[in-house]
């Protein structure tokens, strides 16, 4: 212990001895933040990668109503791979209970009309409105179109015209999106759970060391040493910010090791972190721990006890969701503005490496201190709050 | 040394303390009595520091605390209202905590700590954490922590509260062991016992003012009583809110 230092650097030494024996502190730190961020990333990933894979690979099913009405068409779904089922007896019912996505409805007088040329009509009994109907709807929409055309070519080329005469447009699409770029959505979710680790390391002892020191009644004693008050935060708040900044590192390593085990391989890309890029983040989310520690302890230093601490820093918690949330919703170009705001800078930033693309060392900067600009705003109130008499002694 | 003149504190429209003066000498035990509400914590609060006085002013040894709160509280060891331990620490982890907030470090801390722990007998626990601790091993550890840097001034806010016959009765012995070695010791309690067994020199507080002060024969004459609890309700003008 280094007698040159002033008393800030007694209170941080205290005061991460002290919250290294806690295994509440240790754990919100070290383990729950940087397991519960990747694991969840990972559930969800899984789940949603699952569910394309299922609609996209899965073979169709479909009910069919009036299957003898088109014995042609009926045999080009099956050698398509469409497995037949006998219709269910309500198929308004069954749709609305969502047992069928889809009914195809072949009515009697299809057989007549298709002898005689006429548009044969089918009907498709469906819910547009349901979401996880999309999927089947569309695919079973598009084997039906494949079997127009092919009749419709057909019917062309017995009449001596050239089929190609009824295709006056030729789209083709070139898409020139990454593998990477493909799997935005999920990418838009990992910079909100890395900036959460950041708000969970450091919460424990945010609350510990204000609200909880006043609450076990320390507080009182402690303000009466020779020590300014402002010492006093300043060490509370370096140790807060230590921990902060060992669950925000920890996260970012637990994310760079675990990815490459997140099932992603079959949509047609790899999610991965360069160590080039874990660098990157690191040094875009390190501000952020003080930030987010400064705002913990200021929110904190007025509850009353622990627990009216706790449900205050929970709601502080969807805060650096809302960056996620609106580039999600709303995908925007980045502009300098956005680049020195706390929190959507590093959405936006991370976002983009994720994309696998490189980051202008400019942006870089400018989101680094625009944090750490907020960050030491919101430190100097911290470390001024019990200069005065009046949070010293609330109880 | 403490000196206390006229000094008065409100919180919003209730003033705690209207006008108290004192002057706590050296080598003396002060007593503050009062019945509970009388004022003896906000007027504790404003000799440490932590509350500043609408009006009047502290000094201790000679040092203004308003202009020097740093220097006056180096001079003074307390014991206040709340006196809650850190739980995870072990007892000598939390004297020594305060200890090298006073500026003490090495050889000089460990001397200090070692001499405190023995006085106050808690060898056997010193290296527990106190979490667990009882009332008793709880109070001689906040005021090991108070005393760690031999402050010349003790203040004590209700020191025997939740205290056991037996701890009552060695803490005030402590007491009378540093009063004996020249300090000046101040004390607030609302048990008319206590000062009868321990103080040299009496101030009996009520609704925030000093109603009477002297020493226990000053007092008795003063009111011409026989014994020195008849003669506190009297200058109280009723016994509620005080204890035998």
């Amino acid at each position: 212990m280094s007698p040159v230092l002033g008393g800030w650097w007694i209170v941080f030494v205290k005061e991460v001895r002290e919250n290294l024996r806690d295994r509440r502190a240790l754990g919100m730190a070290l383990l729950y933040g940087p397991l519960f961020g990747p694991v969840l990333f990972a559930l969800l990933t899984t789940f949603i990668v699952g569910k394309q894979l299922d609609e996209a690979e899965k073979p169709l099913t479909l009910a069919v109503i009036g299957v003898e009405q088109a014995p042609n068409l009926v045999a080009f779904l099956r050698q398509q791979g469409v497995k037949l089922k006998a219709p269910p007896a309500d198929p308004e019912a069954a749709i609305r209970a969502q047992t069928e996505a889809v009914v195809l409805s072949i009515p009697p007088g299809f057989g007549d009309d298709w002898l005689a040329g006429r548009p044969a009509r089918v009907e498709l009994l469906l819910d547009e409105s349901r979401q996880q109907s999309r999927a089947t709807i569309t695919r079973v929409r598009n084997t039906l179109e494949r079997y127009s055309g092919q009749i419709a070519r057909l019917r062309l080329q017995l009449r001596g015209v050239d089929p190609q005469i009824a295709a006056p447009l030729l789209v083709a699409k070139r898409d020139f999106s990454t593998p990477q770029s493909r799997g935005a959505t999920l990418l838009a979710m990992l910079p909100y759970f890395l900036i959460l680790c950041a708000f969970l390391g450091g919460m424990y002892l945010a609350i510990d060391t204000t609200a909880g020191e006043r609450e076990r009644a320390s507080l009182e004693p402690l303000l009466i040493n020779p020590v300014k008050p402002t010492q006093i935060m300043a060490g509370k708040l370096a140790a807060t910010t230590l921990f902060a900044l060992a669950s925000v590192l920890s996260c970012v390593l637990a994310f760079k090791l675990g990815l490459p085990y997140i099932r992603t391989d079959e949509l047609g890309f790899e999610l991965a972190l360069s160590p080039q890029a874990t660098l990157t983040i690191m040094l875009l989310l390190a501000p952020v721990a003080l930030l987010a520690a400064a705002v913990q302890t200021i929110i904190a230093s007025f509850a009353r006890s622990f627990r009216e601490a706790q449900t205050y820093l929970q709601f502080l918690m969807i805060v650096p969701a809302i960056p996620s949330v609106l580039l999600l919703v709303n995908p925007i170009k980045p502009v300098a503005w956005m680049l020195a705001t706390p929190l959507l800078s590093q959405s936006l930033l991370i976002n983009q490496l994720a994309r696998g693309e490189v980051l202008a060392p400019l942006d870089v900067a400018l989101s680094v201190l625009g944090t750490l600009a907020a960050s030491a705003v919101a430190a100097l109130v911290a470390v001024r709050l019990y200069r005065g008499e009046r949070l010293a002694l609330a109880v | 040394m403490i000196v206390a003149e006229n000094l008065s504190r409100a919180f919003g429209r209730i003033e705690a303390v209207a006008d108290v003066s004192f002057a706590a000498a050296d080598g003396r035990i002060t007593g503050l009595l009062g019945p509970n509400g009388a004022g003896k914590t906000t007027t504790l609060r404003m000799l440490y520091a932590l509350l500043k006085p609408d009006r009047g002013r502290v000094q201790i040894d000679g040092i203004d605390t308003q202009r020097d709160s740093e220097g006056a509280r180096r001079r003074l060891g307390v014991l206040p209202d709340s006196r809650g331990l850190y739980k995870r620490l072990s007892a000598r982890e939390n004297i020594e905590y305060f200890g090298q907030l006073h500026g003490l470090r090495g050889a000089e801390l460990k001397i200090r700590t070692d001499a405190l722990i023995e006085a106050l007998g808690l060898s056997d626990i010193e290296h527990r954490r106190t979490e667990g601790f009882s009332q008793g091993q709880r109070v001689k550890t906040a005021i090991a922590r108070a005393l760690v840097h031999a402050p010349q001034n003790i203040l004590l806010d209700e020191p025997t509260n939740g205290l056991d016959v037996m701890a009552t009765r060695s803490l005030r012995e402590f007491l009378r062991r540093l009063r004996d070695d020249g300090r000046c010791i101040v004390f607030s309690t609302h048990i008319m016992q206590e000062v009868v067994a321990l103080c040299d020199y009496i101030v009996v507080i009520s609704g925030g003012h000093v109603v009477a002060s002297g020493t226990a024969d000053s007092l008795l004459a003063q009111t011409g009583e026989s014994n020195l609890e008849d003669a506190f309700v009297k200058v109280i003008g009723s016994g509620e809110g005080l204890m035998i």
